[in-house]
């Protein structure tokens, strides 16, 4: 009782000690009372006990409520029951009743009738340490210590009457009924969390919106910072349970200050501002939601809410499909898996919908809308399951009855709420993992029962027990998805993984057994993950035994199939241990049972290895504990089971340039090449997949060539079937074209055309390398002419409308190598593809912008009518100046070669001038990379064509840094930079800054260059400075000497 | 004396040869060792007299004990009973070493075959329910709750049979036991270990056979 009261009962916390008027409160009063009523009735002689002190409150019973067994004299009123002393029992002197025994108190009790709550409210009120006052204060301390363990009533019997200690006794049971009563309770009320009050409130903001239909004028928090918890309460409140403070504002009544905490929801007294305590004091009853509450508050709201709820379900998920009743949770859970797996995006599109929590649907509403909720589940089933399952799983442990739950805090469960608002931030597979976790199993399996006898059996046999009973458990099923939860359920993750730290081989064998098919469940991952069940695993592989090594490689493979467990096999050293197990010859014609072995003991170790591979530390890892040597050597193995794994590895780690680098220098490339022609999909895969990954390395595809693997790759093309491999496939065909001779001996196979039967009804991974590798193909002029011939230019154009960013870019590519032969330009001009690619500047991706860009150039350059069609383009010429203000080089590169090609159009030149192309160009001359000077010195040459330009570029301080460009060492810079400088040197400003800029004495060098155009403009330029130094208007550099001049007026 | 041991050594030789010829996993030198150390354990009763005809039972269950870690009286007991194939109470130069040969580097089918020797407590070719009960009867720690401290045993049995038993005759045949053990060679020491395990195996060949090729 004493615990119960100072711990459990709500007080108001103004300090005035008043019991706060909750449900709670009112349970336990209700409890103590009933608790009084029974010890009276059960122990008759501890009741008769007299109290050391009397407790007393102010009651409202007056004389007239007491009848027989009480002299009653006026308003006084006295128990004929009389203590030793003679003192009554009960004393009653208005207001103030004194009582001094149980018998006496449940009497009084039992007078009050109704009032006995109240009663009972007040006693406690006044007597915050009644238990003091009935035992005294020495049996009150032992009690309030808590310490049942220790036995401190010995030594006070000799002292204390034996009646008292066992009314010490009782009360401390009372008390622990009391708790665990009120426990109960606070586990079936509906809790609330941060996520579900935002959740609420902005679904209530729908309300707000909706003109005269609106239900709520506003809804706001009070305060705008979220606490990383997801709270907005001030830390000091949060410990109170309080998450925010909303201020409503409903159409009919005043402002509602609510308070949203864990217990529910409720009314405070206004929070002006922070620090005033007295605001956050509760002024109403707790509802378990907003919804309840302003339905209560406000009825112009519970009035029109009705109407609208099924309406605003009908449009956050017109989808229609059929609810499922609770009971078949199991099958639920399972069919929204696959949808949230199988298409991630329709869940959070755009604008995020918040939908109404299911507890809404509970609260009265499902009348009104009850049959618009048949056949439209509105708050879908992710949520429902999310939020239900959420709270199941949280009492799940604590609630039922005879499961064993070892270990409390290393529970799943225990660990999975602790994640639940710290986890959100990872890796898409985590959150997939922490979505599987929401969907704790409800069902239980029919081999439960004999899961759990097991795992009893299992915790306290010894060796010979343990392993029937392993050995039993490994003929259930563990495969099955209800048996691995049932397994988790029970605690027998924590069972097996302790057996790991045993000493017994044939215990720990079992154990991973057993673990190696249920680590299939990601939920049992995961656990054994937070179990530090890993590095139990990775300590036994330096155990002796070969078994023993090969299961537990197997199950750290299936455990590491997430990022955080992977990490963990590196931490604990677990890489340089699986790489050890690699050691073996994989390739010997005979083997001995023993090297059979080796070679299986390899094999699960390469399987783990694949698992951990997909972290880039853990790539590295493996290098550096020596394992591609090993993996080279396994990959001669001539078992396909065995390939798989390490080519798998090996086309994993083939991001890291260091593999792939080992993968060329240590002839692996031969084996791969070997196994593309191998008869296993997979394997096939993988080795594309290698290729494609390392191909891209001169000297690799060289290989590649060397060893006949284009020939296999090209074969490959016809598993149509299997899109993985035929990604992998085109891949690798894609990086083996870039070189010139590859790309021959594909066309002596015919690759180009089944390339081009590709193109349509391919999933986009296969379509980027498909298109890839004809762009490729496409740099040598008579593939051009199949790609038209093989009717190849009309899907491709077709692909132009795709939003992939990465085939974009290969689309475009190829388009762009497709125009350079005219005809596949009428054939694309015919199909309006210059719009498509131009239309393509737009697109958010710069590498995308970039190669529009430059496929326009040998668009507008092949095409007919070039300059009617660009004109044609609403738009077109003011966005690609507008692109000139990017600031990706390559996007500016790109652009200015595309505007050099636009230029040769006097009309569109016009307009370019008109859009401020001048200026923009002006402003990009001082780069330093000569990618960009290159295009940007060809640009300016060309909008020099238009007459007022070449002034326009001298004013914009164009020619100093054009003159610096000449300094470059890039001959084509050389080049465009001279014709450039040709057509400025034709406004007579210009040509003062230039010879300022001192540019007659490298012309003069390029004067000697073999080129006739090159001579001829930077003759003309020397000519044109020449003039105006004829002219007077400069005076000739020292350096212009009269022989050279001479030779440059011979040329003239 | 020396004539004696020379003797002795002469037809130790020509045993050990014989005996080698007969098992398949042990070499000549290493018959000798395991002799060497046969008479090592006979020790002073052999010097002493003619009636002795090989090891008794205590004698080989202390071996069992110190050199291989055994405890369990009854699973000593029926090793004892395996090695001693013309049941006669000891064991001889040929059954110990064809016990051995099996004991520490028989196969699978010839471990299945001893195994189950050991385990067919009263050698009937079938080992019964209450047989698995005896064998089993310590293996689960007793929990003061239970009112039947055996009933966890009996659940244990009754599981174990339903797996191996797969004639449904109510006890194991040798079929039965090869099927199981073949299908999970966990099941290898069902009812209790009967068998060295590779550490101890380790030690004791190195042991008796590195000390005998000194001389």
């Amino acid at each position: 009782m004493g615990v119960s009261l100072t711990k459990a009962a709500q007080w108001t916390s103004s300090g005035t000690g008043k019991l706060e008027l909750t449900p709670m409160n009112e349970s336990l009063l209700k409890e103590v009372l009933r608790s009084v009523e029974q010890l009276v009735s059960r122990h008759p002689q501890e009741a008769e006990h007299v109290f050391e002190e009397p407790l007393h409150w102010s009651t409202t019973l007056v004389a007239s409520d007491f009848k027989t067994d009480y002299d009653i004299s006026e308003f006084n009123v006295q128990s004929h029951e009389k203590d030793s002393e003679g003192q009554p029992l009960l004393r009653l002197s208005p207001p103030t009743v004194y009582v001094r025994s149980f018998s006496q108190l449940s009497k009084l009790v039992h007078l009050a009738a109704d009032k006995k709550l109240e009663e009972a409210r007040t006693c406690l009120e006044e007597n915050r340490d009644a238990v003091v006052k009935i035992l005294g204060p020495r049996f009150a301390d032992i009690l309030e210590r808590e310490d049942t363990q220790t036995d401190p009533v010995d030594e006070d019997t000799a002292k204390d009457s034996e009646v008292k200690v066992k009314l010490f006794r009782l009360l401390q049971n009372m008390d622990r009924q009391l708790l665990s009563k009120l426990l109960e309770e606070i586990s079936e009320q509906v809790r609330l969390d941060p996520a579900a009050a935002n959740n609420d409130v902005e679904s209530l903001k729908q309300f707000c919106s909706g003109g005269d239909e609106r239900v709520l004028k506003s809804v706001r928090y009070t305060s705008d910072y979220e606490f990383s918890n997801g709270c907005r309460a001030p830390p000091w409140r949060q410990v109170h349970g309080e998450i925010c403070y909303l201020i409503i504002e409903p159409c009919d009544t005043e402002d509602l200050h609510i308070t949203c905490s864990t217990a529910g929801v409720y009314l405070n007294a206004g929070i002006k501002q922070e620090g005033a305590e007295s605001g956050y004091e509760r002024t109403s009853d707790t509802y378990t939601d907003l919804l309840t509450l302003l339905k209560s508050r406000s009825p112009y709201f519970a009035e029109h809410i009705n109407k609208q709820m099924p309406k605003k379900d009908m449009t956050s998920k017109p989808q229609k499909s059929q609810q499922l009743p609770s009971t078949q949770k199991t099958q639920q859970r399972k069919s929204v898996q696959m949808e949230e797996q199988g298409q991630p995006q329709r869940s959070q599109p755009g604008g995020k919908k918040y939908e109404p929590s299911p507890r809404w649907s509970n609260q009265g509403l499902v009348s009104p809308c009850g049959k618009v909720e048949e056949n439209n589940p509105g708050q879908k089933k992710k949520q429902a399951t999310g939020a239900k399952s959420k709270m199941k799983a949280e009492f799940s442990l604590s609630s039922l009855p005879g499961r064993m739950t070892p270990q409390k805090s290393k529970t799943p469960a225990g660990a999975m709420t602790g994640e639940l608002s710290s986890d959100s931030s990872t890796e898409s597979e985590d959150e997939e993992l922490s979505d599987r976790r929401l969907q704790i199993k409800t069902e239980q399996s029919p081999d439960y029962w004999q899961i759990y006898k097991l795992l009893k059996f299992l915790k306290r046999g010894d060796q010979t027990a343990t392993v029937l009973c392993l050995c039993a458990l490994l003929d259930l099923n563990l495969m099955q998805e209800g048996c691995q939860l049932d397994i988790w359920d029970i605690g027998g993750i924590e069972v097996l993984l302790n057996l790991l730290d045993s000493d017994e081989v044939k215990c720990q064998i079992g154990s991973l057994k057993v673990l190696r098919k249920i680590s299939h469940n990601m939920l049992i991952c995961q656990t054994i993950l937070d179990m530090d069940g890993l590095q139990s695993i990775v300590k036994i592989l330096d155990r002796p035994y070969k078994d023993l090594k090969a299961l537990a490689a197997e199950t750290i493979a299936n455990v590491a199939r997430f990022r955080k467990a992977r990490t963990t096999v590196r931490r604990c050293g677990g890489i340089r241990k699986l790489v050890k197990l690699l050691d073996c010859v994989p390739n010997l014609a005979n083997m001995s049972p023993n090297q059979e072995k080796d070679v299986e003991v390899a094999h699960c170790g390469v399987l783990a290895l694949w698992s951990c591979s997909k972290c880039n530390r853990n790539k590295e890892a493996i290098r550096v504990a020596g394992g591609i040597p090993l993996l080279g050597r396994l990959l001669k193995s001539p078992d396909v089971n065995m390939l798989i794994p390490v080519v798998g590895t090996l086309q994993e780690c083939a991001s890291e340039e260091c593999y792939r680098i080992a993968i060329k220098t240590e002839g692996m490339i031969k084996d791969l090449v070997k196994n593309l022609s191998s008869d296993n999909n997979e394997l096939q895969m993988h080795c594309a997949s290698a290729i494609f990954k390392c191909a891209e390395d001169k000297q690799t595809s060289d290989l590649v060539r060397k060893y006949n693997g284009l020939e296999p790759l090209v074969s490959l093309l016809g598993k149509a079937n299997d899109k993985k491999l035929l990604a992998a496939a085109t891949g690798a065909i894609w990086k083996c074209s870039i070189c010139k001779k590859n790309v021959a001996k594909f066309q002596e196979h015919k690759a180009l055309e089944s390339l081009i039967s590709l193109l349509t009804d391919q999933p986009i991974d296969v379509l980027v390398n498909v298109v890839g590798a004809m762009g490729e193909f496409a740099k040598v002029a008579a593939n051009r002419g199949i790609i038209r011939k093989c009717k190849g230019i009309k899907p491709l154009i077709n692909l132009l409308t795709e939003t992939n960013q990465a085939l974009l870019v290969n689309v475009t590519k190829t388009v762009g190598a497709c125009a350079i032969d005219r005809d596949n330009m009428t054939v694309i001009s015919q199909l309006d593809g210059v719009r498509f690619v131009w239309s393509l500047l737009k697109n958010s991706s710069t590498d995308v912008q970039a190669s529009a860009a430059w496929a326009l150039c040998p668009c507008i350059e092949n095409a007919k009518d070039a300059g009617e069609i660009v004109r044609s383009l609403v738009g077109g010429l003011e966005l690609i100046v507008n692109l000139l203000k990017s600031t990706n080089n390559e996007v500016l590169a790109s652009i200015c070669a595309a505007i050099s090609k636009i230029a040769k159009n006097k009309e569109n030149l016009a307009v370019l001038t008109d859009h401020d192309v001048v200026p923009l160009l002006a402003k990009l001359t001082n780069t330093t990379d000569d990618r960009l000077c290159l295009h940007l010195a060809e640009a300016i040459g060309h909008c020099c064509m238009w007459d007022g330009n070449k002034a326009s570029f001298g004013e914009a301080g164009v020619v100093a840094p054009l003159v610096d460009y000449l300094k470059s060492h890039d001959s084509t810079v050389h080049y465009h930079t001279t014709m450039a400088l040709y057509q400025l040197s034709k406004d007579p400003n210009n040509c003062i800054t230039m010879n300022e800029k001192g540019v007659v004495k490298p012309l003069i060098l390029i004067m000697g260059s073999d080129d006739e155009k090159l001579q001829d403009a930077a003759a003309g330029c020397v000519r044109n400075i020449r003039l105006q130094a004829l002219a007077g208007k400069i005076t000739a550099p020292k350096k212009f000497s009269v022989g050279t001049a001479k030779s440059c007026g011979k040329r003239l | 004396m020396s004539q004696m041991t020379a003797m002795k050594r002469k037809s130790l030789q020509t045993l050990a040869e014989t005996l080698s010829k007969q098992v398949q996993h042990f070499s000549k030198t290493e018959v000798e060792g395991l002799i060497g150390l046969y008479h090592e354990l006979l020790g002073e009763s052999a010097a002493q007299g003619r009636g002795v005809t090989g090891l008794d039972r205590s004698r080989f269950r202390t071996l069992l004990y110190n050199m291989f870690g055994m405890t369990d009286d009854m699973i000593m007991d029926g090793v004892f009973r395996t090695f001693d194939k013309d049941n006669d109470s000891f064991v001889n130069e040929k059954e110990w070493i064809e016990g051995l040969c099996i004991f520490l580097r028989g196969t699978l089918d010839e471990k299945i075959k001893y195994c189950f020797n050991v385990y067919d407590l009263n050698s009937d070719n079938y080992i019964s329910r209450e047989e698995m009960f005896q064998m089993l009867k310590d293996s689960l720690i007793r929990q003061p709750s239970e009112e039947d401290p055996d009933e966890g045993v009996k659940e244990l049995v009754e599981m174990t049979l339903k797996k191996m038993d797969y004639d449904h005759d109510g006890r194991l045949s040798f079929d039965d036991f090869k099927k199981a053990v073949k299908e999970e060679n966990l099941l290898l020491e069902a009812f209790g270990t009967c068998l060295p395990d590779a550490t101890n195996i380790e030690k004791f060949e190195q042991q008796v056979f590195q000390k005998q090729v000194k001389p």
